[in-house]
């Protein structure tokens, strides 16, 4: 038996009523062990103009690089209070922001360890099925060797890398189009 | 690593492309470069899961029964189950709704239509499948509402469901409509996709068995997650 998926349709511009219930900007509860950082940034569009309605769904692994999830085997500590998952949305100047901990490696497609990073879905109004992306760590061996950053251009890779600001956190973006357009996954 | 099943890529035409002219929207937000193709790893073969916490207490399957009165409109029975590719069930998935009211405004402010707002009516719900993948909620038909996208654009009636399964990878967003609406050959959401059994796999169908005398009609709705393939590929 076989049945095709749903097809997605848009968010569209209300979604606020119906998904702000969730919205979880921290990920990591006091008393999570791991690294704390916050993550900030803009959404914008081909002409450059901030995305006054965009979403961004977030999910990682915990700072040992286990996921909460039945499906994640390995022999490595869960932590009950961390989920790993994030809800935010932007505001009236296209920013979003979110605080957690530096996840841990997790393997790869072959089995090689893959660099700390966070998976982004992107949702808004004019995206008819949401956009996939990564948010990968700077000045980390491991992100020089990851599987997956390996797939992307190399003139393009550093899209996928969060920036460290002088005062503090990250700054990352999301580019829809254009000079800079975030690489974005088909998986 | 032990042999894990990769959920399968969706078949030509039934999903939407990002870039749908006819969607004026999609013209700044659509990515222009092509999407790099990735095996699926650990990170998108997890995902959220969520309990009941994540629903909360209150009558969040009746968006009839949220206010000290009763919201005006024709109230509805919208049920059906949550399956996989495969046919199998999606238990335990969370499943969050939001609709306009019967006069076709949403309640939030950035809804300037000059339709009323509906005090009994904030349109939201969520809930999580049963064992079987099944959900069901009560609420009233939304209705048609204009939206500037075109000449005379209007947005068929619809609900906006929001599904997380088992993964990443199974996340979906998707609009629920009403058979027999005559604005569905005009919507150019609802005609993002190229695939007319796809589209037609979007509205809801009238259902006898779960329309309750002297209460409301029935609809019925069933969603389909990505699903695994049949052969392990080494992870």
């Amino acid at each position: 038996m076989h049945l095709p998926a749903t097809a997605s349709q848009t968010v569209g511009p209300y979604f606020a009523i119906g998904l702000d219930a969730l919205l979880r900007d921290d990920l990591a509860p006091t008393g999570v062990p791991g690294h704390r950082v916050t993550i900030a940034g803009r959404v914008l569009d081909g002409d450059g103009t901030p995305v006054t309605d965009a979403l961004l769904e977030l999910w990682q692994a915990n700072a040992e690089g286990r996921y909460a999830h039945p499906d994640d085997r390995q022999e490595r500590a869960a932590d009950p209070r961390f989920h790993g998952f994030g809800r935010v949305s932007t505001d009236a100047a296209g920013a979003f922001r979110f605080a957690t901990i530096v996840p841990g490696r997790v393997p790869g497609p072959d089995g090689a360890l893959q660099a700390p990073h966070i998976l982004v879905g992107v949702f808004m109004r004019g995206l008819l099925k949401q956009l996939v992306t990564r948010i990968y760590f700077p000045d980390d061996d491991a992100t020089a060797q990851d599987p997956v950053l390996a797939l992307v251009p190399i003139e393009r890779r550093g899209t996928l890398i969060a920036r460290p600001e002088p005062v503090g956190g990250f700054t990352w973006n999301v580019i829809l189009q254009g000079e800079g357009e975030t690489v974005f996954f088909d998986c | 690593m032990h042999p894990v099943r990769q959920y399968r890529r969706a078949q030509p035409g039934t999903q939407p492309e990002y870039l749908h002219p006819a969607y004026t929207s999609t013209a700044k937000r659509s990515p222009t470069r092509p999407l790099v193709r990735m095996p699926q790893t650990l990170s998108e073969m997890t995902g959220p899961i969520f309990g009941h916490d994540a629903v909360g207490a209150g009558p969040h399957d009746d968006l009839t029964k949220q206010h000290a009165g009763e919201p005006l409109g024709e109230r509805i029975v919208v049920s059906g189950r949550v399956l996989d590719e495969d046919g199998g069930p999606v238990p335990h998935a969370l499943v969050e709704v939001w609709q306009c009211n019967a006069a076709g405004r949403y309640r939030h402010v950035n809804d300037r239509h000059d339709a009323p707002i509906d005090p009994n009516f904030s349109g939201c719900g969520r809930m999580l499948t049963d064992a079987e993948g099944r959900y069901r909620f009560v609420t009233i038909k939304p209705g048609a509402y204009p939206w500037r996208n075109h000449h005379n654009a209007w947005r068929p009636a619809h609900i906006h469901f929001s599904l997380f399964g088992r993964a990443f990878l199974t996340r979906l967003v998707t609009q629920m409509y009403f058979p027999g609406d005559p604005l569905l050959p005009a919507d150019p959401i609802f005609n993002s996709t190229a695939d007319p059994r796809a589209r037609d796999r979007l509205v809801s169908t009238f259902d006898w068995e779960t329309t309750q005398p002297e209460f409301a009609l029935g609809y019925r709705f069933d969603i389909v997650l990505r699903g695994r393939d049949a052969t392990p590929a080494s992870a």
